[in-house]
Order: structure tokens, then C-alpha cells, then sequence
């Protein structure tokens, strides 16, 4: 396998996954906003900084009311975080890809962005917004069966899954970030009855809740609930049973070592917090040193498989290029946003 | 609603699927009667349907200048094919092979000891002038002492019916995916014509590629390393350059992947490490290849690989310096080729040319501009010409300049009145003109494509078939007709 090829595959899962889960992190958000009495809700701009878009936002003449926020992270092609160019960059990566891809994972990736973009423009208000979203989030699922069903277990697929399962880690640690933050005065008495739906709901966006009461059979609680989603080792989008999965794929590597440092320093991290004691502030500052754990194993998996940045790709284009392709296919080869 | 073809009308022009008297021609019978049966309407819905499939399957090429999101168009194809008979196919298909052989033979001498010149045959003058001709490449000795295993070679079909050849594409031809994909949609459309009809397939093509470009491997144990090595996704053809790689279960490299090690073999970066590379199908011009020996700011070749291919570690299609034989001008001797190396008549003519290199021919051609057709010797993709009757006369005068300026890089030659073919336009069926690219592989043996990319001129009237020009596609019967 050429490295830039593993490249290419380890970003295409990743984007396949952060289309996904971005869909899920503004469902959560609506329907906690729905379920919080009108006076503590803190709106849409949480989303913004939870997925380290600030400074585009700002720059993009949007306000932060609900219809620019959910605009700006659905469709916008100049925010690269955004669902739509998420799925633009999956699809980029995925046409270098033609030769290791199932032919039919291209055919529905496609079909599925040219529908997407398509029915965009009127799904974007409150009401027709939940289908779009369930949609992406069906139609990622149906892709990741696809490579799951049709799929050789060679390099290719091992690659992507570094990049689903890194991707899948991180997400999950946002979206509980969303919650974290959204709470404003912390736990008090009045506000226990909407915690216990609020967590129900978090679960619920993650695909969770059933998966938590089979394992659990209590109410819901924030301890409980921070514990099966950031450290359980059964349920797939926990961010424990993602790094594990990234070291069981690590070694069918050559030349892991050096990752395995890092990944194993993000598990120790993570396994090692006392999260019941962590207040609100507390477990925000947990996540945001999560997030640079994994983002350390990226690095390393970077060093390993990637081929050294080099700069030149003008020469591609014979002719002159659309200035806005070549700066989306820049903004595919950066990292994730980082906060 | 059945189709009245007595309104079809092709006059003045040799249509290839209804004759003369507004009957179907033999090998077209069976189409006529069926596209007959299903009526406008319905071949609209299959028109779609055929649009639809090629949307999803993601058959595409590059555009540059367009502005907006997308970097790729679909793939323009109208869904009734253009037929030709099987036994003219074997006439034509036999002139192509020995064509490319003269052509083979003709770059091999250019590149060594230059008999054809020494005897009289071709002048010294246009290898010397030659854009394409490579210094470097005098005296090395390519596998089979063949350069050009890839060959397009563009036909016409002239009123009266003669097919006559275009040009000789030997740098990196493309459109043999299309070929192929567009097989793959009309069977989807028009399955049941495939049932009664003994249609020959195209879809052997990658096979056959595969098999010439392993004979090119030097000597080593195991399996050869066969790369398609292409620009990069924003190159007009990637979609081809990743389809023929997928076909053929190799890798699709770019330049930065590859690299030329102290042995002086050529190399590939993977997971495990570096991995050597025995044949490398480029898709890249010569120009960009090496930026030790050519472009020296090339970012898209590997430098070193030149030295790496002159000691004969790696083989490369077509070889370096094979274009010295796609140039217009050279296009001209193609026929005192095939006499000279082969002892041969051409089987196929070439389109009467006049050379502008030569003062009698400059100039005819100088005082009869209206009436010809004038082309750079070493243009493609349609730029640059003049349409003699479509052009103004201050044009007239532009190209006039040029030519006296530097006749070297012009010929002239008639307009040819090129053949049509029923194809689906406004809800209705017209007649369009039409090209043919087959495809011609050069190895231990040869290989023609069955039929090749058939270019349809979309606009009323149009002569101009380049897709980058608004021209689309057909797919390209050759059909087994009894008697």
C-alpha cells in the first residue's frame, strides 16, 4: 500500500464519521434546547466552539442565532468542519481511492452527497431539519456496512479504520462537551429533573440508550452516563472501546511502535480519571485533554504511514484551476480542526 | 409512436447507420427497426436513464476553467451507437496495425541510425525542427525496440464514404475508459438488443493492456510491479488513469510516491517501506517526466528516472521521445513510412495534406485559406485552427502571417464533410457528425480495440467532437451481419 494512499483512506473514514457524528451533535443540541426551560438556554453558539470553529464563524458575517449556526455547521463549504464539506472531502478522497474501494461504496458515496446537496436548501428549518440529519446519519451507517460486508481485512481497511475509530473517539468526546456546557448553574435542585432527560438524550444521540440500559438497568445519571460513554468497552462509539479498536488495528501494522507509546498514554489517561468527581469546568478540561491525547495518537500514525508533507501540486492542473477546489483539497490535507 | 426516418434528414453527408435512400444500412438494421418500436418518448426515458446511471457510477471528466464547487462533468453520452460492419471493421483494424508499425519502426530509426533519412525517404529538417524529437533518447533501446505501445488513432468518414486518418496519437491517448464505461450503460438501457444482436465486446481491453505492459518488465523473479502513474486528480483524464489502474489491480501513483534509489531502480513508498517498480504506465508528458532531464522545475516526475529507464531497470509506455512521431507534420510521411519499412500499401489513406514547410504547398494553401482546414503540427484537443469557410477574413489574414512566419509548424487540408449519425437531440432524432478513436497496443503481438470512442458533435452543424468543445459520445458497435 502507498502511503499516501493509506493517507487518503485513514481521511476518507474519518470524514465518513465526522459527517456522522456532526449530524448527531446538532441533533443532540435541539433536542436539549427543547427540553430546557426557556430562561437557561444557551442556544446554538456552543456548537461553534465545541467544534473549533470559532474564528471562521466570526469571519463569516453569520449571527449567532439558530439559523446561521445550523446553517453555517450543516452546509457551509467554507467552514471544512461542516457536514456537507465533510462529505465533500470524503467523496475527494474517495475518487483517488477508486482503485481500493468496493466500486459500489463510490457509487452510493456519491449518489448519496449529489442527493444531499441537492435536498439541502429546503431541509434546513426546524421542522423538515431532523430527517436531513437522520438521512446522513442512516446513510454513513449503510457506507460503514458496506465496507464492513464487502471489505477485504488488507492494509486499506485497517487504515480506515485508525481513521474511523480516531475520528469516532474524538467525536464522541465533543458531543459530551456539548452537554458539559450547555448545563448553566451547575446541578442545582431545580434543574435534576431535566439533568436525568438530558443525559437520556445524550445517550439517545450516540445510539446509546438501549445499549446502556441492557448494561445498567438503573436511572440514568451523570455518573453512570459519563461512564458508559467515555470508558465502557462493549459499546462501539465509547471512546475507550474506539482507542482499543485502534490498537487492535495498530498491530496488524509494520512499524506501530512508536504509536502504541502514544495510544497507550491516552488509555492510562482515560482509564485513570476520577470522573464523578470531575464538576462541570472539570470534565470540560478532562475532554480538552482527551482530545490531545488522541490527536498525539494521530500524529504518531501520521509519522508511521504518511508520506512527508510536500508542498507542490500545481503542476497537476496542465491548465488553470479553480482557485476554490485547490484550496478545499489544502484545507483536507490539514489536520482535524483543533480547538 | 413509431419514428418516420423518411424526415431523417443526412444529405450531403455519408450517414453510418441509414443509407442513401432512407433505408437502414445492413449491420444498423436491427437498431433502426427497434429504436423505430420504441418512439421518441421512450428512448427519452432511456436517455435519461442512461444519464442517471452515468451520474452515479461517477463517469466524469475534468474541466478546468469552470468556476463553482464541482471540478467534474458527467460524462456526455447519447445512447444510440454508431455501428460499423465487422468486415469493414477488419479492414480498418488491419490498416491500424500496420500504421502503427511503421510508426513504431519510423521512432526506433528517428532515435538510431536514421536510414529513412539517409535514403532520401524524410527530411533531416523535421526531425531536427521537431518539439518532440528527445537528444537524450539517441541510442537507447526500449524493449521490443517498440516506443509507442499506446496508440489513439483518430478516423473520419469523408461523404463518400472513405475513411481516412486524422492524426496519430502516441503521447498518452485517452478516452479508452469511456469506451469501455459506455458499453456498460447502453447494455443497462438497451438490454434487449444485446440479446438478438452478436454486438463485440469491448471489455477486454484492460486485459490486454496488462498482459503488454508485463511484457515490458525486465527479468526478475516473481510477478512484475506494473504503476499507472498519473498528474493527480485535477489532470483532465484522472478518471481514466484511476479506472484503468483499478482494472488492472495495479497501483495509481503520482511522482511523489516514486522515487529513483543509488541502484538506479526505480522505487515506491508504501507502509512497509520502498518497494521496486518494474513498469510504469505514465500518463504524464515528456516534458514533466524528469526534472533531471527535462523540465527542471517538474514537480510531477521522479527525478532520475530517465537514467533509470536508459539501463533498462524499469520500462515506461509509450516511451520518452515516442511523441517525435505525433507532430502533423510527420503525420504527413505516415504513408511513405508504411512503403519504406514494410514494403507495403496503406490500407488506410491518410486525409490530403499539404505540408506548409514546402513553398509550393505554402503556397496553395496561402491563396485557397477559405476552402482548407489549417492545424499546428503539434496542437490537440482542437485549438488552434483555422476553419477555412467559417472564418473571417481579418482571421484569414492573422493566419496568414503565421504561416509565413513559421510554415514548419502548420499543415493545411481540405474540410472533410465528416460522416453523422442518428442521435437524440431536442426530443427528436437528427443527424450529428461523428469521429472514431480506436485504441492500438503494441507488444509481443498487437492489439485493436473493437471499435474504439465514438465523438459525437452535439450542436446542428458542428465538425467540432472534442469534449472539452461541448462534443459527446457514442457507444461504437462493431456488428457481425450475415453475407
Amino acid at each position: 500500500m502507498l502511503s499516501r494512499v493509506a493517507e487518503n483512506l485513514y481521511w476518507f473514514a474519518r470524514y465518513l464519521e465526522r459527517a456522522e457524528n456532526s449530524a448527531r451533535l446538532i441533533s443532540v443540541n435541539a433536542n436539549l434546547l427543547l427540553d430546557l426551560p426557556p430562561e437557561y438556554r444557551p442556544g446554538w453558539l456552543p456548537l461553534i466552539d465545541i467544534t473549533g470553529s470559532r474564528h471562521l464563524f466570526d469571519a463569516s458575517e453569520r449571527r449567532a442565532e439558530e439559523r446561521d449556526v445550523v446553517h453555517f455547521l450543516i452546509s457551509e463549504l467554507d467552514n471544512p468542519g461542516s457536514i456537507l464539506a465533510s462529505l465533500r472531502f470524503a467523496r475527494e478522497n474517495a475518487r483517488t481511492l477508486r482503485d481500493v474501494l468496493p466500486n459500489e461504496v463510490w457509487e452510493h458515496l456519491n449518489e448519496l452527497f449529489m442527493e444531499i446537496r441537492e435536498e439541502l436548501p429546503a431541509s434546513l428549518n426546524k421542522r423538515t431539519r431532523f430527517k436531513l440529519l437522520q438521512k446522513i446519519i442512516r446513510g454513513m451507517q449503510t457506507l460503514t456496512g458496506e465496507l464492513e460486508g464487502t471489505m477485504s481485512r488488507n492494509d486499506a481497511y485497517t487504515l480506515m479504520m485508525l481513521g474511523r475509530n480516531l475520528e469516532r473517539a474524538d467525536m464522541t468526546s465533543r458531543i459530551v462537551d456539548v452537554r458539559s456546557a450547555q448545563l448553566v448553574p451547575a446541578e442545582s435542585a431545580e434543574l435534576t429533573n431535566f439533568d436525568t432527560i438530558q443525559w437520556v438524550n445524550l445517550l439517545k444521540s450516540l445510539s446509546g440508550y438501549q445499549m446502556y440500559r441492557l448494561r445498567e438497568r438503573t436511572r440514568v445519571s451523570r455518573a453512570v452516563a459519563l461512564e458508559f460513554v467515555l470508558r465502557d468497552e462493549h459499546f462501539p462509539r465509547a471512546c475507550f472501546f474506539c482507542l482499543k479498536e485502534v490498537g487492535t488495528f495498530l498491530r496488524a501494522l509494520p512499524r506501530s511502535a512508536a504509536v502504541m507509546g502514544s495510544l497507550a498514554a491516552a488509555c492510562t489517561f482515560l482509564s485513570g480519571a476520577d470522573l464523578e468527581a470531575l464538576d462541570q469546568p472539570g470534565l470540560h478540561e478532562f475532554i480538552d485533554l482527551l482530545q490531545l491525547h488522541i490527536n498525539e495518537v494521530h500524529q504518531g500514525v501520521a509519522r508511521s504511514f504518511f508520506p512527508p508533507r510536500v508542498a507542490a501540486e500545481a503542476q497537476a492542473q496542465t491548465q488553470s484551476a479553480s482557485v476554490e477546489v485547490r484550496a478545499s483539497r489544502a484545507a483536507h490535507l490539514e489536520d482535524a480542526p483543533a480547538r | 409512436m413509431s419514428i418516420d426516418w423518411t424526415t431523417y434528414r443526412a444529405s450531403g453527408f455519408h450517414d453510418e447507420l441509414i443509407g442513401p435512400g432512407g433505408g437502414a444500412r445492413a449491420a444498423g438494421r436491427a437498431l433502426i427497426r427497434h429504436l423505430s418500436e420504441l418512439g421518441c418518448a421512450e428512448i427519452g426515458v432511456r436517455q435519461q436513464a442512461a444519464e442517471l446511471a452515468i451520474k452515479v457510477m461517477g463517469v466524469t471528466f475534468t474541466v478546468y476553467h469552470e468556476q463553482g464547487g464541482s471540478i467534474d462533468r458527467a460524462w456526455p453520452l447519447d445512447i444510440i451507437p454508431r455501428i460499423i460492419s465487422a468486415k469493414e471493421w477488419k479492414r480498418i483494424a488491419a490498416g491500424l496495425k500496420q500504421r502503427v508499425a511503421a510508426l513504431n519502426n519510423f521512432i526506433d530509426d528517428v532515435y538510431h541510425a536514421q536510414r529513412i533519412v539517409k535514403d532520401g525517404v524524410f527530411p533531416l529538417e523535421i526531425i531536427a525542427s521537431s518539439r518532440n524529437f528527445r537528444p537524450n533518447c539517441v541510442g537507447i533501446n526500449p524493449p521490443q525496440g517498440i516506443w509507442a505501445h499506446i496508440c489513439g488513432t483518430d478516423l473520419v468518414r469523408d461523404k463518400d464514404g472513405t475513411v481516412y486518418v486524422l492524426e496519430d496519437n502516441l503521447r498518452v491517448p485517452s478516452g479508452v475508459s469511456y469506451m469501455i464505461e459506455n458499453r456498460q450503460v447502453v447494455k443497462r438501457v438497451l438490454p434487449e438488443l444485446f440479446e438478438h444482436s452478436s454486438i463485440l465486446a469491448v471489455d477486454d481491453y484492460p486485459a490486454a493492456l496488462h498482459e503488454m505492459l508485463a511484457s515490458l518488465a525486465p527479468h526478475r523473479q516473481g510477478l512484475p510491479e506494473i504503476v499507472v502513474l498519473t498528474p493527480g486528480i485535477y489532470n483532465s483524464a484522472y478518471f481514466e488513469h484511476s479506472y484503468l489502474a483499478r482494472q488492472m489491480g495495479c497501483e495509481l501513483v503520482e511522482g511523489r510516491d516514486l522515487a529513483v534509489h543509488e541502484d538506479d531502480c526505480v522505487y515506491m513508498q508504501t507502509i512497509h517501506g520502498w518497494r521496486r517498480v518494474d513498469v510504469i504506465y505514465r500518463r504524464i508528458d515528456d516534458d514533466f517526466l524528469d526534472p533531471e532531464s527535462f523540465r527542471a522545475d517538474s514537480t510531477l516526475g521522479i527525478p532520475g528516472l530517465m537514467r533509470a529507464w536508459a539501463k533498462g531497470n524499469v520500462a515506461l509506455a509509450n516511451a520518452p521521445g515516442a511523441g517525435v512521431a505525433d507532430d502533423k507534420l510527420v503525420y504527413t510521411y505516415v504513408p511513405e513510412m508504411i512503403r519504406y519499412y514494410l514494403d507495403e500499401d496503406p490500407i488506410l489513406p491518410n486525409v490530403p495534406s499539404w505540408r506548409c514547410s514546402q513553398p509550393q504547398d505554402l503556397e496553395h494553401v496561402l491563396q485557397n485559406l477559405q476552402e482548407l482546414v489549417v492545424k499546428p503540427v503539434d496542437g490537440s484537443g482542437g485549438y488552434g485552427m483555422l476553419m477555412g469557410p467559417q472564418s473571417s477574413q481579418r482571421e484569414r489574414n492573422q493566419f496568414a502571417s503565421q504561416l509565413k512566419a513559421a510554415p514548419r509548424n502548420f499543415i493545411a487540408q481540405p474540410v472533410i464533410m465528416l460522416s453523422t449519425v442518428p442521435t437524440f437531440v431536442n426530443e427528436r432524432i437528427e443527424p450529428r457528425h461523428v469521429d472514431l478513436r480506436p485504441f492500438i497496443l503494441s507488444g509481443p503481438s498487437t492489439y485493436v480495440t473493437t471499435g474504439g470512442l465514438t465523438r459525437v458533435a452535439l450542436p446542428e452543424g458542428s465538425l467540432v467532437v472534442n469534449s472539452s468543445q461541448g462534443g459527446g459520445s457514442k457507444d461504437t458497435w462493431i456488428v457481425a451481419t450475415e453475407n
